[in-house]
């Protein structure tokens, strides 16, 4: 199998258009809401650029496109194993192509909101099946044989009594003047080869001999190097600068101030541009750079925190997802909880820092970097570049990491303006200080909850009070008294439903530091909370946490969620002197359920003995995916709860690298072990979802333990 | 500038370079070889992890100079094919996702297994505390460190 990003006009050579292949597509916007399979016939005469999602040549080479970008999740093998599946072709066999960057030609291509399984599966599947009756067709007229005495197995179609095989190589050709099909039957998932299997990811052998070629990796004839010395406050202009010294350092080739588009502001700062990366890092450090920062207040944490804390207490907020009279049903319960929360600003710290590679000349600009977004860069970026997106071109390599940091187009859109500025392809890299201090970063958060008891223990009023920086009112012209609804999410719906009686608001904190989505987005603050609140009001009410919750569940899914997580756990065998912590969040249509054991090891000190964890996400493609990625999400909440965050001082970042901002290392890894729910429920989200309940389970777990409540994040699990 | 010779994976290299550049940028930029990672910068993360004369190092703090008459073993060197026990027990045991961090685990995985060939966990952590990875594929490279001390004894183990 082998990769690489193509251009349109080899796609066209690849996937032989000509007639003598067998390509399809997917109609999107401009053939509504539909999106039906299209030959490259169907294509042209409706003058739309075919997608080509699925091609197969006269030598029978399948080759499939993947729109989405891989930056660990999984989408590199998710997609072409959806394919495989219906098209019945051996996965090892086929090609995978990133695709470039449109969504008029691919749809929605944003690797973000857990949305590549779940945003395309079916019209992969229906895609995928159509090619395979579109040959099985071809060859019943081949060899005038009824369709009903053919199969399609591996690459071939078979007649059933005399065995007899023609590969699809040799089908192409016919298939590729037959209409689509108007309805396909699908498999059911019975009768899986491909889906639900562990099968092997195909990336992971480019990522075990260097050969995986990354954004930073990537070089194209004529590059040269930048870096940015960017102003360190979010909203701080330039004033001047002296390039005397630096200027006159071997290989620099250009000093020019540079502004990119941060939400509603711009980003100021001075680029080096050097015929080495190394030669534009040292002249750099030869830059006098002074900046114009008196416009906007220079934020400290402390002052961030204590306005929100002030806030959740004194403002009402903006009010919504409310339901029956919170206030009237607080009063009169017979027992009423009060906690705050608070959550840290952090870092998204993907091990591959920010970099991207443009090449601007005759008012076209073509891209190449580590992008989440490649339909979002060329749609954004070339409206900020004064261009038609079709005169920008958006190439995707793998991603060392995203978690919501590279769906953002600053870095496109910086090094877009440099390319224009010197005429030259230029690389701009981020060191890891660049890449930490200047966000977005996750937004910290104080919540407020409130909930009342009756008398027999049931959950009657809630309400939570959240401040912290709004991500939507960030973007030009947003209305800030607009509530997003999208903030309430990883609270779990189903306790919603069963409550008579509550209240969400949320009170936005204004700061100029940029906030932005970082892995489960709202989820990862909002689950710790939620699900450390139920744990408390379950304490009060003298219940069993999991039982406490049972009470709520609203749908049989959430029972046999909780009863798998109950059984594989060993809930009931909880044994003295172990701390049991459970919880339960729903984010991006998946439910995960979490239970971490605790104990003290000899010297007193906290460890995590073991996580559990069931995750519901409906239809899936690859259970092994399943489990790495929610393996990944419970290392990346752990560090997040007991490792790092990000502070402000002044109005600047204080975490500058990994001596400060300390990540988890092996040694704080715990033994987890996963399991995933077969069910025939709409596909859900993989990649986030198993974020959310790790730290209330955690939290809870040593509430268990030892009887004290952690209700600030993060927390040092020795100091406990 | 100053002239420097070492070997990259049994290859012989003269270059003319700034004699305060770090190795990193030497493997990468100037012999080309991309499979060595740039992290941290400050010998944080483990990324740039390669071998000189058969130690590992982080390239990214250690200057061109100290190579000098040196061999250098970078992931491609290791095998191309995937063909070392490391490599094989890295796909079997499906440890990558972004992969980003992988190649500098896996030069301090082989290290480690060269200098013993039957780790415990404590030594498994001592060897790799010094390696970041924020996918957070530490369980399976823990698995995978066992599974290739076996294949070293026994190619044809399997998970």
């Amino acid at each position: 199998m082998t990769t690489k990003t193509i251009s349109r006009r080899n796609f066209i050579k690849l996937s032989g258009m000509t007639g003598t292949a067998l390509t399809l597509g997917i109609g999107f916007s401009a053939l509504g809401k539909d999106s039906p399979v299209l030959t490259a016939a169907l294509a042209e005469a409706q003058n739309i650029e075919l997608n080509a999602w699925i091609s197969i040549d006269t030598a029978g080479t399948v080759t499939i496109i993947n729109h989405r970008a891989e930056m660990g999740q999984g989408s590199f093998q998710a997609v072409p194993q959806i394919i495989a599946e219906e098209l019945e072709v051996d996965l090892n066999q086929v090609k995978i192509v990133f695709a470039q960057g449109s969504q008029t030609k691919y749809g929605s291509q944003i690797t973000g909101g857990s949305s590549t399984v779940r945003g395309s599966y079916k019209r992969l599947l229906r895609l995928a099946a159509s090619a395979r009756e579109m040959l099985l067709e071809a060859a019943s007229r081949k060899w005038n044989v009824a369709r009903t005495e053919l199969v399609a197995e591996n690459g071939q179609v078979i007649q059933i009594t005399t065995g007899e095989a023609i590969s699809y190589g040799d089908l192409v050709a016919d298939a590729a003047k037959l209409q689509p099909p108007k309805e396909v039957k699908l498999k059911s998932p019975r009768d899986y080869k491909v889906l639900r299997k562990p099968m092997p990811r195909q990336d992971i052998p480019m990522k075990t001999n260097g050969q995986a070629v990354f954004g930073i990796d990537k070089k194209i004839p004529g590059m040269l190097y930048a870096v940015v010395e960017r102003n360190p406050r979010f909203l701080g202009k330039l004033k001047s600068f002296d390039d005397s010294a630096a200027k006159a350092m071997p290989g620099v080739k250009h000093i020019l101030p540079v502004k990119m588009r941060v939400f509603s502001h711009d980003r100021e700062g001075v680029a080096v541009v050097a015929d080495s990366l190394w030669a534009a890092l040292q002249a750099r450090k030869a830059l006098k750079v002074e900046w114009d920062d008196t416009a906007f207040p220079h934020h400290s944490s402390e002052q961030l925190y204590a306005q929100m804390r002030e806030d959740v207490k004194n403002k009402p907020g903006l009010s919504f997802r409310t339901k029956g009279d919170f206030k009237r049903a607080f009063e009169t319960s017979a027992k009423k909880l009060e906690a705050i929360y608070e959550t840290p600003y952090e870092a998204h710290a993907c091990m591959e820092p920010l970099n991207c590679i443009a090449h601007f000349q005759n008012n076209k600009l073509e891209i190449w970097g580590p992008i989440q977004g490649p339909d979002w860069v060329q749609a954004d970026v070339a409206d900020l570049m004064g261009l038609k997106p079709e005169d920008v071109t958006v190439n995707m390599t793998f991603l060392g990491g995203g978690f919501g940091r590279k769906a953002f187009l600053d870095y496109p859109h910086e090094a877009a303006v440099i390319s224009k500025a010197i005429q030259a392809p230029v690389q701009v890299f981020w060191t890891r200080e660049d890449d930490m201090t200047q966000g977005p970063f996750r937004p910290g958060m104080i919540y407020q909850c409130r909930g009342g008891l009756s008398e027999q223990g049931r959950l009657q009023a809630f309400e939570t009070r959240m401040a912290g920086q709004n991500m939507d009112h960030q973007n030009p012209g947003a209305d800030k008294m607009a509530y997003n609804s999208n903030v309430t999410e990883g609270f779990l719906e189903t306790y919603l439903n069963s409550m008579p009686h509550y209240s969400f608001s949320d009170i936005p904190l204004e700061s100029p530091i940029p906030v932005m989505w970082w892995r489960s987005v709202y989820s990862s603050t909002n689950g710790f909370a939620f699900e450390s609140f139920l744990d408390e009001l379950a304490h009060a009410a003298g219940t069993d946490p999991l039982a406490f919750r049972r009470n709520y569940f609203w749908d049989a899914r959430y029972h046999e969620l909780a009863n798998r997580l109950e059984e594989v756990s060993g809930w009931k065998n909880r044994k003295p002197n172990e701390g049991w912590g459970v919880a339960i969040t729903e984010c991006f249509s998946s439910i995960v359920g979490e239970v971490v054991k605790v104990s003290r090891k000899p010297d007193g000190k906290i460890k995590i003995d073991k996580v559990w964890a069931v995750m519901d996400c409906g239809w899936y493609v690859n259970p092994d995916t399943i489990r790495a990625q929610v393996e990944g999400s419970i290392i990346m909440a752990l560090a997040a709860a007991t490792k790092h965050e990000v502070t402000f001082k002044e109005g600047k970042a204080v975490e500058r690298n990994f001596d400060s901002y300390k990540m988890l290392r092996i040694t704080d890894s715990p033994e987890i072990e996963v399991h995933v729910v077969d069910n025939e429920e709409k596909a859900g989200g993989v990649g986030e979802p198993g974020l959310p309940p790790f730290t209330p389970a955690l939290t809870n777990a040593i509430f268990d333990l030892t009887g004290k409540r952690i209700r600030k994040l993060p927390f040092a699990l020795e100091e406990v | 500038m100053a002239s420097i010779s070492f070997t990259v994976n049994a290859r012989p290299h003269t270059v003319d370079v700034d004699p305060k550049m770090p190795l990193l940028w030497v493997i990468r930029d100037v012999i080309g070889l991309t499979g060595t990672k740039y992290g941290c910068g400050i010998a944080q993360c483990g990324a740039c992890t390669v071998h000189l004369n058969g130690v590992p190092v982080r390239a990214c703090s250690l200057p061109v100079t100290a190579a000098a008459n040196k061999a250098i073993v970078t992931i491609e060197g290791l095998s191309a094919d995937n063909s070392h026990p490391v490599q094989q027990a890295w796909i079997e045991e499906q440890v990558p996702q972004c992969g980003y961090c992988q190649s500098g685990q896996i030069m301090a995985a082989t290290s480690l297994l060269k200098r013993n060939a039957n780790p415990t966990d404590s030594d498994i952590d001592a060897a790799m505390q010094g390696h970041v990875c924020r996918c957070g594929t530490y369980p399976r490279i823990r698995k995978a460190i066992k599974l290739a001390a076996q294949k070293m004894k026994n190619p044809t183990s399997k998970s």
